[in-house]
């Protein structure tokens, strides 16, 4: 793990919640692999890694989600029995209710979680979703991996 | 390499100007990717948000992170998650 070469992409000056949690607008983008029953699986025999993405709608039914994120290096036993573990909606939906979160993002996104040759992830597919993230207002955006 | 993923992405929508904050289960790479925030969960891989259907531990690790987001650096911030 130490001789890998980790990437980075340089993110400063950052930026900051200016606003409560509680009028904030959230999002969640998860590396779990989910994916919509009409929705093409994530493919796990591109070399590299397929560095897709999925839109997942706020009031997607999280038990029809797909999971194409199989991996010896993870135990997919949890996310398997309830997708908030990776994927939180509902409990977005409960925070909102309860006055805690401002709203939820009316979109959210998945990607794989193996992507060794990340260079198209970089260029390309995750400026398109800091892209949309933006068109939707989002305030914050929580991430997971598995 | 799933929390090298969710590093760059995580940079990349910071950089764009939302402000980020991520679960990790492996800080040992997360310091190597150095995403703006990230709060360190104990738990297996597979698990970041603690425990399937325990909906008051997924509540508390997620205000936990959602917290950190109030705070800008210059240097990644990379906290743990205790249990209360």
């Amino acid at each position: 793990m130490k001789a890998y070469p980790y990437r980075r992409v340089d993110w400063r000056p950052g930026a900051v919640l200016k606003i409560p949690s509680a009028q904030a607008r959230i999002a969640v983008v998860t590396t779990a692999g989910f994916s919509l029953p009409d929705q093409p699986a994530f493919d796990a025999s591109i070399r590299g890694g397929d560095c897709s993405y999925r839109v997942i709608p706020a009031g997607t039914d999280l038990a029809s989600l797909r999971i194409s994120h199989t991996s010896d290096a993870f135990d997919i036993a949890g996310i398997t029995v309830d997708k908030n573990l990776a994927l939180p909606l509902d409990r977005l939906r409960e925070l909102v209710r309860d006055g805690v979160v401002g709203s939820r993002s009316p979109c959210h996104f998945s990607f794989m979680g193996s992507i060794p040759a990340p260079g198209r992830l970089i260029a390309k597919t995750a400026p398109e979703v800091a892209r949309m993230l933006a068109e939707d207002a989002a305030d914050a955006v929580l991430l997971t991996p598995v | 390499m799933c929390h090298q993923s969710v590093g760059l992405i995580q940079s990349i929508i910071e950089r764009a100007g939302i402000p980020t904050v991520s679960i990790t289960l492996l800080p040992e790479v997360t310091r190597r990717v150095s995403p703006p925030r990230a709060l360190f969960v104990d738990r297996p891989f597979g698990y970041p948000l603690g425990a399937p259907n325990d909906r008051q531990l997924q509540m508390r690790i997620i205000m936990t992170a959602l917290a950190m987001l109030a705070t800008s650096s210059q240097a990644p911030v990379l906290s743990n998650y205790q249990e209360e």
